[in-house]
């Protein structure tokens, strides 16, 4: 049975539609991830899926229950990564992960077992009496993953888990989700990286003001989507130049500001052309995930 | 909904929440308790021998000894609205400590039952510590006086409630002071606290008889003389109703607010 299917799921705030029938079905032991834009809907689709937001119509099964009706049994074997740090500030690191247990209807003694584990998998080994306030960001993410494991849930829900992070916290939390895929957990991941996404997600669903607008392996959305190459043009004159010369050379051209992004099946006409100009700057490079997002979602600003 | 389809949302779980809110008031238990007594008892002392020095006795018995169990009532009353009010929004909006516990198997309900249990649990150690006190200055007539304390438990219950309703709607900190100045600190005045009510004029009076720290005073002072309160179904059936409908009304209002 699949860890979390939902379908036709829908959600309106003041008569705007958030989430305009969403459908999606975790395989187990799969990465999934829900890509979009700030505002798709992502957060939502989430709440729902939680029972924590009664949708407006569409059918969720998490964990083989009805949610929202029996979202609480249902919870018990979810872990949950949100987007907001809330650990307890009041707490040492173990007494969150114990009083957070509590929530699971565990008793003590089976929850300071886990601790010392749950702590070295978070790379906070020997951080048992940290105090919260203490710590850096991204051992905070960490100990909330941690935390989201106190209960060993088959399935963990992430909303943009490494967001805020720097490079190296990145990298951490990257390699922790892995490990805990080779374990068999099946995991929901809602990002806005591209790379992180295409590092972590067997499958993704690319999302756009509430409704899918793609879904897939990430190579074969990339594939299916858009052309395989992409040079970057760089340079004062490079809007003009798109202008005039791009077409002749390219598929498809999009600029934005002093770029213009040359999307093409074969590049070698187009480098050859562009050796003559000195004035413009070139990166040639593979599409990507990123290309695919921004072709699918557009590029203006979403806030 | 009504207290009938609350029920059924209710768990076992609601005691994590309490235990939650347990652990952190055990790292500052000490401080939290004198700071508990501290202010009640400068009044108590402060208006009892300065102002009763002045005075003939009141309600039959040294002044002191009847503000005493205003001051139980009051003291009561103030921790568990604090608690329900600074506390509670601390958790629920700025530390998002609910939102934390609700993405375990816990709903909304159980979050809050477990608020109301503990901010009355913490009035009632409030109410108790000053009714310990005025038992080593002799005011407390007979082990009757025990008998106060599910009273004081049930007025926590009472103003946790009302407190939560309040947190629900409110934007920020500052939203408080309004609830403080125009229902809190009146209540004091027209309740029996300082003073016998029947002091007041008619309409003040017939107020007060609506206000739930009025109920509270009327057992809690009759229990501490060594007496069994007159009506005593009455002001508890009352002070009962007010944490049942308080508490459904602050649980639809937080559901709204946290859930929509």
């Amino acid at each position: 049975m699949s860890p979390l299917s939902v379908d036709g799921l829908r959600k309106s705030y003041d008569g705007r539609e958030v989430v305009a029938g969403l459908g999606f079905e975790l395989r187990r032991g799969e990465c999934y991830g829900l890509l979009g834009p700030n505002g798709a809907g992502k957060t939502t689709t989430l709440r729902c899926c939680l029972g924590l937001t009664a949708p407006d119509a569409g059918n969720i099964l998490l964990a083989g229950e009805p949610v929202p009706q029996r979202a609480r049994e249902a919870r018990r074997r979810i872990g949950v990564v949100p987007q907001f740090d809330n650990l307890d500030p009041d707490f040492t690191a173990a007494e969150n992960l114990i009083v957070y247990g509590r929530y699971f209807g565990m008793a003590d003694a089976e929850i300071r077992p886990l601790i010392p584990g749950l702590l070295d998998f978070a790379g906070l080994a020997g951080k048992e009496n940290a105090n919260i306030r203490s710590l850096s960001g991204g051992m905070k993410r960490r100990l909330t993953l941690a935390r989201a494991l106190v209960n060993d849930p088959e399935l963990l829900l992430l909303d943009e888990p490494t967001t805020g992070l720097d490079p190296q916290a990145r990298h951490l939390i990257w390699e922790r989700l892995k490990r805990l895929l080779a374990q068999g957990k099946t995991i929901l991941l809602t990002t806005h990286f591209m790379d992180e996404a295409e590092r972590l997600c067997q499958r993704l669903a690319i999302i756009d003001n509430g409704r899918m607008v793609a879904e897939g392996a990430p190579r074969e959305l990339i594939r299916a989507s858009i052309e395989p190459q992409v040079v970057e043009v760089y340079g004062e004159d490079a809007p003009g130049w798109a202008q005039r010369d791009a077409a002749r050379f390219s598929q498809r051209v999009e600029t934005s500001g002093e770029t213009a992004f040359c999307y093409v099946e074969d590049a070698a006409p187009l480098l050859a052309h562009l050796a003559d100009q000195p004035a413009l700057r070139t990166l040639h490079r593979p599409a990507n995930l990123e290309d695919v997002f921004l072709k699918l979602t557009g590029r203006e600003l979403r806030d | 909904m009504n207290a009938m389809s609350l029920l059924p949302r209710l768990s076992p779980r609601a005691f994590a929440v309490w235990r939650r809110n347990f652990l952190v008031w055990k790292k500052l238990a000490i401080p939290s308790m004198l700071g508990n007594l501290a202010d009640p008892m400068i009044y108590l002392f402060g208006l009892g021998y300065g102002l009763g020095g002045m005075l003939p006795e009141v309600g039959g018995v040294p002044y002191i000894a009847f503000l005493a169990a205003g001051t139980v009532c009051a003291s009561t009353m103030n921790a568990a609205s604090f608690e329900a009010l600074y506390s509670a929004f601390s958790r629920m909006h700025v530390q998002r400590t609910w939102e934390a516990i609700m993405n375990a198997p816990v709903n909304l309900e159980d979050v809050l039952a477990g608020e109301l249990l503990w901010a009355a649990a913490k009035a009632t150690l409030s109410g108790a510590a000053i009714l310990v006190v005025i038992a080593a200055l002799g005011f407390i007539a007979s082990p009757l006086a025990l008998w106060a304390l599910p009273v004081i438990f049930l007025t926590g219950l009472a103003f946790a409630a009302l407190g939560l309703i309040v947190t629900a709607l409110a934007p920020s900190y500052d939203f408080f002071m309004y609830y403080f100045t125009l229902f809190i600190t009146p209540m004091v005045l027209v309740c029996g606290v300082f003073f016998p009510a029947d002091q007041l004029p008619p309409l003040v009076q017939a107020i007060a008889a609506w206000l739930p720290l009025t109920h509270a005073v009327a057992l809690v002072r009759p229990l501490l003389f060594g007496e069994v309160p007159a009506g005593i179904a009455f002001h508890i059936a009352a002070l009962l109703a007010v944490a049942v409908a308080a508490f459904c009304v602050a649980s639809v209002l937080i559901r709204r607010r946290l859930l929509k």
